[in-house]
């Protein structure tokens, strides 16, 4: 084949794109898979929440329920609607305390506990995580709701 | 009374800007020659002004006048003095000042360093720069000003947040900020360019030096952020794909492939719309990214304060610059002709890949980072993409960029041999072919993964050091493009090498730890000894005492630290660092457990090759600096030409 400018030009648009279209269905199909969702506890007693997939919980540290043996530590998210359990292996972050907001990512166990991988409250002591904001507005919502009925 | 003198000069400087974007314009449009000269002392004259308003600021805060609110909010009289001077950009408004100062800098710099340039171009850069100043002017002074009072005066102020005070937070927005804007004079030169209506070499060469250093900026800035992040956060790491980050790493990725597209257009004639589309899309990142870290929609340690309007503003304000450059591009872009012919491989096709790849890379990075913030503004849920997306993306697309910039560095412009090439890079491949296989054995782990790293690393830099080995054999001056292409390459391989190292090999120990408890990393063992309590000025801490063995001989005592700080309910975890060539030695302390004796929990990390990734970074930072230095861009004698060329054509246009 006689390689022509113009042929040479087309080639190249032609491999470019190419190029540029398989890596774009890799890049989406690789977001695909790797989006994490976030429930409230509610909705994971509702049985919303995906099994054998990690998403996100966020709440309050419930008062009174931080359990420390050795690096393990389990401790209970609430919306004050619902409760979960949550159980981590690992050192806390700064910020993470009884009675403040946290946000959870990990998968639920049988017995409906969430075997975190990550426990996330943020960089200010005055701020809250806006998961664990949503889960509360959520609950109180519905708690209004409830009350308006008959 | 001294932030009113800084809040007057502020506005008169806005007042300057506003001639600055009109007047050289307008000069140039009706052939004024008169008011195209009024670019130069306007700009500087905009500088000054701003620097004195940033003095004023700076001074209340030296002096603790808690009487201007945004010192009162960010600082406190025990202090130390070096981060009272810092906490001018420990806050929202104080770093959008520093911001202006940069910004103005840089025009202020362009019109110092600008005298080969033709009149007529220097006022249109300069007037675009003006524009833009006059955008952030507006956003400061309606926004955000930093000079408002706050009455009743308090006793004193609310302290900068714990995790600021440190000598990073000193350098490292600064830097980022001189990257983010120097972003705009790179843009500033393509409008310019778009607006005379010629894309040639001529406004690629003056555009180089600019772009390049503004680059080594940002590059010292974003590795500056993960330094910081990785000794005070207290957690080890060093890249969280954090959307914060994730704004300064895609003006990077656009303006990395930006630095190389301007050689092309330089040395060819070819890639002319496409550089001037990164141009406009590396500053549109820029602002992006301010957006993103300004307007409250992330919350991190950079969001300082969450108001609409702010965020608001920013938006129109990007959406003004994207439209009316695309706009202005769309117009001119018919008129802009071919370059040079390429060949199928070619320095050209080798460059054409480099820009796709970092394009598509700052398109996934992008789409990470806005989907869950767009789903949630739709409020269509709440969803995170987190760091397993970003690495399984990114590192499939660096995996190629990295292997073809080394046949990129030798192939021949317009039409490259392929056989020429195998031939002249057969030892480089071979050689780091045998390393990849090789070296993984002295940690006694081979995997594919860190094969795969450590061939890319050794592919760059030897293939580095072969361009320069073949250079000092032949004869005549070397510039300092060249050694700055060859040393940011090499930099780019030690970072790679770092991360391969550091990914591969590191060891985590999260431990119960009482006084004489000793976990070990072989070949290290770690004692805790002692804990006890230090005052500092403005904090109180725990302090552990880690004694280090190699092999069960001493080799030192560390110290990490739990402070609280007086003014804020926050704990600050202080990591303890024992650095060396090949790698990290890290702990730190968490909190207490309760138990019959008194333990706690701890972190003990070995993390191999973490200094090479901020040796890295060095490396590529000198090698954009001495590649902007290069005497070519500074040439009289050819420039002068140019200028008689350039002045020729303008006013046959």
């Amino acid at each position: 084949m006689n390689w022509t400018p113009r042929r040479k030009r087309f080639a190249l648009i032609l491999g470019g794109l190419s190029v540029l279209a398989a890596a774009a269905a890799f890049v989406l199909n690789a977001f695909q898979s790797n989006l994490v969702f976030f429930f409230t506890p509610s909705q994971v007693l509702r049985g919303e929440a995906p099994i054998n997939k990690t998403f996100r919980i966020g709440g309050m540290v419930k008062t009174g329920s931080l359990q420390r043996d050795g690096t393990e530590v389990s401790f209970v998210v609430t919306d004050t609607a619902q409760d979960i359990t949550v159980r981590y292996t690992g050192l806390l972050p700064d910020l993470f305390k009884e009675g403040k907001g946290v946000v959870a990512q990990g998968k639920i166990n049988a017995q409906g506990e969430m075997m975190a991988a990550e426990v996330l409250a943020k960089h200010d002591e005055n701020y809250m995580p806006p998961e664990a904001q949503h889960a509360l507005d959520q609950a109180a919502k519905a708690r209004a709701a409830q009350s308006v009925k008959p | 009374m001294i932030p009113e003198l800084g809040q007057f000069s502020l506005v008169l400087a806005a007042v300057l800007s506003l001639l600055l974007g009109i007047l050289p314009l307008w000069g140039t449009y009706r052939y004024n020659t008169t008011l195209q000269a009024l670019a130069r002392p306007l700009a500087l004259l905009q500088f000054i002004l701003v620097a004195l308003s940033f003095a004023c600021l700076a001074y209340a805060f030296l002096n603790n006048d808690f009487s201007v609110k945004y010192v009162a909010a960010h600082s406190n009289s025990l202090l130390p003095k070096p981060y009272q001077f810092a906490a001018v950009w420990g806050g929202h408004e104080g770093s959008l000042l520093l911001w202006m100062l940069m910004l103005t800098g840089w025009a202020a710099a362009v019109a110092l360093f600008s005298q080969s340039l033709p009149l007529v171009m220097v006022a249109r850069v300069l007037g675009v720069l003006g524009l833009v100043t006059v955008g952030f002017m507006l956003f400061i002074l309606f926004t955000s000003n930093p000079f408002d009072r706050l009455f009743p005066v308090p006793a004193d102020g609310r302290d900068l947040n714990p995790l600021l005070q440190d000598p990073g937070l000193v350098i490292h927005p600064p830097m980022l900020y001189m990257g983010y804007v120097g972003m705009s004079v790179a843009f500033a030169f393509a409008i310019a360019a778009l607006l005379s209506g010629r894309l040639d070499a001529a406004w690629a060469r003056w555009s180089r030096p600019w772009t390049v250093i503004a680059w080594a900026f940002l590059t010292f800035g974003i590795g500056l952020g993960s330094w910081w992040a990785y000794y005070e956060l207290g957690w080890g790491g060093w890249w969280f794909w954090d959307p914060v980050e994730n704004a300064s790493l895609m003006p990077w990725l656009v303006g990395t492939a930006l630095i190389h597209s301007l050689m092309v257009t330089e040395k060819r004639g070819s890639f002319k719309a496409w550089t001037v589309l990164l141009a406009i899309a590396a500053f549109s990142l820029s602002l992006l990214g301010t957006f993103l870290v300004r307007s409250g929609v992330l919350t991190s340690v950079h969001a300082f304060a969450t108001d609409p309007t702010r965020g608001v503003f920013i938006l129109i304000f990007l959406a003004i610059v994207v439209g009316a450059s695309l706009t202005l591009f769309a117009w001119r872009a018919p008129q802009v002709t071919l370059g040079g012919s390429m060949g199928l491989i070619s320095r050209e096709s080798f460059m054409l890949l480099n820009s796709v790849l970092l394009v598509v890379a700052t398109g996934a990075v992008l789409l990470g980072t806005l989907y869950p913030l767009i789903i949630d503004a739709l409020n269509l849920g709440k969803l995170s993409v987190g760091p397993p997306y970003f690495n399984l993306v990114f590192a499939p697309l660096m995996v190629p960029l990295l292997f073809i910039l080394v046949p990129g560095t030798i192939a021949r412009w317009r039409e490259a041999n392929i056989a020429e090439m195998l031939m002249e890079l057969r030892w480089v491949a071979a050689a780091s072919v045998v390393l990849a296989i090789g070296l993984p054995f002295l940690w006694d782990s081979w995997s594919i993964g860190s094969a795969l790293g450590i061939f890319l690393g050794m592919w760059v830099a030897l293939g580095s050091l072969h361009n320069m080995v073949e250079r000092l054999r032949k004869p005549g001056r070397i510039g300092g493009s060249f050694w700055g292409q060859h040393l940011a390459h090499f930099g780019l391989a030690v970072v790679v090498l770092g991360i391969t190292g550091v990914k591969s090999y590191e060891v985590e120990r999260d431990v119960r730890m009482s006084l004489g408890d000793t976990v070990s990393i072989a070949p290290y063992s770690f004692r805790l000894v002692d804990m006890v309590d230090v005052n500092g000025p403005n904090y109180k801490a725990t302090q552990a005492h880690v004694e280090v063995f190699k092999n069960d001989k001493l080799i030192d005592v560390l110290y990490p630290e739990k402070r609280r700080y007086f003014s804020s309910a926050m704990p600050m975890t202080e990591a303890a660092i024992r650095s060396s060539f090949l790698g990290d030695l890290y702990v730190s302390l968490g909190d207490p457990i309760a138990g019959d004796k008194p333990s706690w929990s701890m972190r003990f990390y070995h993390k191999p090759f973490v200094p090479w990734l901020w040796a890295g970074v060095l490396l590529m930072v000198s090698g954009g600096v001495i590649a902007a230095l290069d005497r070519r861009y500074r040439r009289r004698n050819l420039d002068a030409q140019l200028k008689t060329v350039g002045e020729a054509m303008s006013n046959a246009a």
